[in-house]
């Protein structure tokens, strides 16, 4: 091996993937925000025991969380178009982490829904609260409590899923890294330093996440 | 002057399980009623189903003359819209077994929420009237406390307050102390029998004997989906006129 490492061409382009790490977390902030509204409403049709929402909440979920999101990404790409559905690239794919995130996220809320003992609605009715005071002013809130662990990771993994945005060109921070790696050579360094990136902002937003973890701790 | 509560022919079946075989039962303002019985007479499940926490199929439920739940229009009985029986449920207040406080709330929180969102009291005020019932149960030194830091028997009474807070007409008690260690359970009776004794109309669904015995002005006996006996405490207990009712305080403690 006669390779040796000269970081020098990949500091020169390193604000391209400032730039490129910043479209992602924009990418992923965006989708992951309207993925916990769709994942919301899709938990609480989940869990209902009428079949009317449950039906349509199930298929949605199996479909998506059954399909790779490198299809879901250049279906939504380059078939949606077709279909008569004309999106840029950073809309079309914003929308299509959003719609993958709201299945995963509508499964972990779920999962924090079906914890919360069925005292605490009852306790909520008789007091005179109606279904949906007692949906925000208590089982969201404990559902939140209950799925924060889980929800942590579930975010770091969406966030990494932006990288798949490359494959339609979408100029985030994988992207940026290819264009410098081919413009370069210095292959190592570049996805190195690529590397450092993802793993730098992903600590942070667990760091951030058990923040709010403690933040919202019920004391007991 | 019309009843306070009024039950007629109260049928409640759990798919092809009939558990109230046709109750009925008449509450004026200020009775103290104990129900008795075994588990599975449906106590529990005639007290849930004054505030709607349970379906009924038969039957009619009435407080202040005001039919609960359902209403009969061109012959047919149908489920009240849910904001009418949330409004309902309000003329009631619930204590149950398991506490149910919310635990993402303190102490004054819990008694603040229907007060805020139901009573849609300021917060201010709100405060104020959670203070003084916390005050009442004698855990207004608690009001920041949150259930996990609370114990069993002052859970139940931050629960008690929240329900009392809100004014109803008609307090339910569903086996309150039963989940209580057996030092705890006397703190709440107390705070039952000052309710009691201030004139508060209340069902309360019990396993203590001599609680029942000395709170109650009537005493209602379940036996198998029906009322198997009822009268004043004292004949009950000391003369029961059934065979059931003799055999059921014969196998519960009287202490």
């Amino acid at each position: 091996m006669t390779y040796s490492l000269n970081f020098a061409a990949v500091w020169r382009s390193f604000d391209l993937l400032l730039q490129g790490l910043a479209l992602s977390l924009g990418l992923a902030v965006v989708a992951i925000l309207a993925g916990c509204v769709i994942g919301l409403i899709t938990a609480f049709g989940l869990v209902s025991k009428s079949g009317f929402f449950r039906k349509p909440a199930g298929l949605y979920v199996t479909i998506i969380r059954n399909t790779p999101i490198l299809v879901l990404v250049l279906f939504s790409y380059f078939a949606l178009p077709e279909l008569g559905v004309r999106l840029g690239k950073i809309e079309s794919f914003v929308l299509t982490l959003a719609i993958y995130s709201g299945a995963y996220l509508a499964e972990v809320f779920r999962g924090g829904l079906i914890a919360i003992p069925p005292g605490q609605r009852e306790a909520g009715l008789a007091i005179g609260l109606t279904e949906m005071q007692i949906r925000t002013s208590i089982i969201i809130p404990l559902m939140l409590r209950n799925v924060l662990p889980s929800l942590g990771s579930t975010m770091i993994s969406l966030f990494k899923d932006t990288s798949l945005a490359a494959a339609i060109a979408v100029p985030e921070l994988t992207f940026e890294a290819r264009k410098i790696n081919v413009e370069t050579f210095r292959v190592i360094e570049t996805w190195i330093v690529a590397s450092c990136l993802y793993v730098a902002t992903c600590s942070l937003l667990a760091a951030l996440m058990r923040a709010v973890e403690r933040r919202l701790a019920v004391p007991r | 002057m019309t009843n306070l509560l009024e039950i007629r022919d109260l049928h409640k079946r759990y798919g092809t399980v009939e558990v109230l075989k046709g109750v009925d039962c008449s509450m004026r303002q200020g009775d103290v009623i104990s129900i008795i019985g075994s588990s599975g007479s449906g106590k529990t499940t005639m007290l849930r189903c004054i505030n709607m926490l349970e379906e009924f199929q038969g039957g009619t439920i009435s407080i202040d003359g005001q039919e609960i739940g359902y209403e009969t229009v061109g012959g047919v009985r149908r489920r009240k819209p849910e904001r009418e029986i949330a409004r309902q449920r309000a003329l009631t207040g619930m204590a149950f077994q398991q506490f149910n406080l919310f635990p993402h709330m303190t102490a004054a929180g819990n008694v603040m929420l229907g007060l805020v969102k139901v009573k849609k009291m300021s917060r201010d005020e709100a405060r104020g009237l959670a203070e003084k019932w916390l005050d009442r149960v004698g855990l207004l030194s608690r009001k920041d406390h949150y259930p996990g830091q609370l114990s069993g028997g002052q859970q139940q009474r931050v629960a008690i307050a929240r329900a009392i807070a809100m004014n109803p007409k008609l307090m339910l008690f569903d086996e309150v102390t039963s989940a209580l260690d057996p030092e705890l359970v006397n703190e709440v009776l107390q705070v039952i029998k000052g309710l009691a004794e201030d004139g508060m109309s209340m069902l309360i669904v019990t396993h203590e004997m001599r609680f029942a015995y000395e709170v109650s002005s009537r005493v209602i006996f379940m036996n198998q989906g029906r009322i198997g006996e009822e009268g004043n405490p004292r004949e009950m207990f000391l003369k029961p006129k059934t065979e059931r009712l003799a055999e059921f305080l014969k196998t519960s403690t009287f202490n």
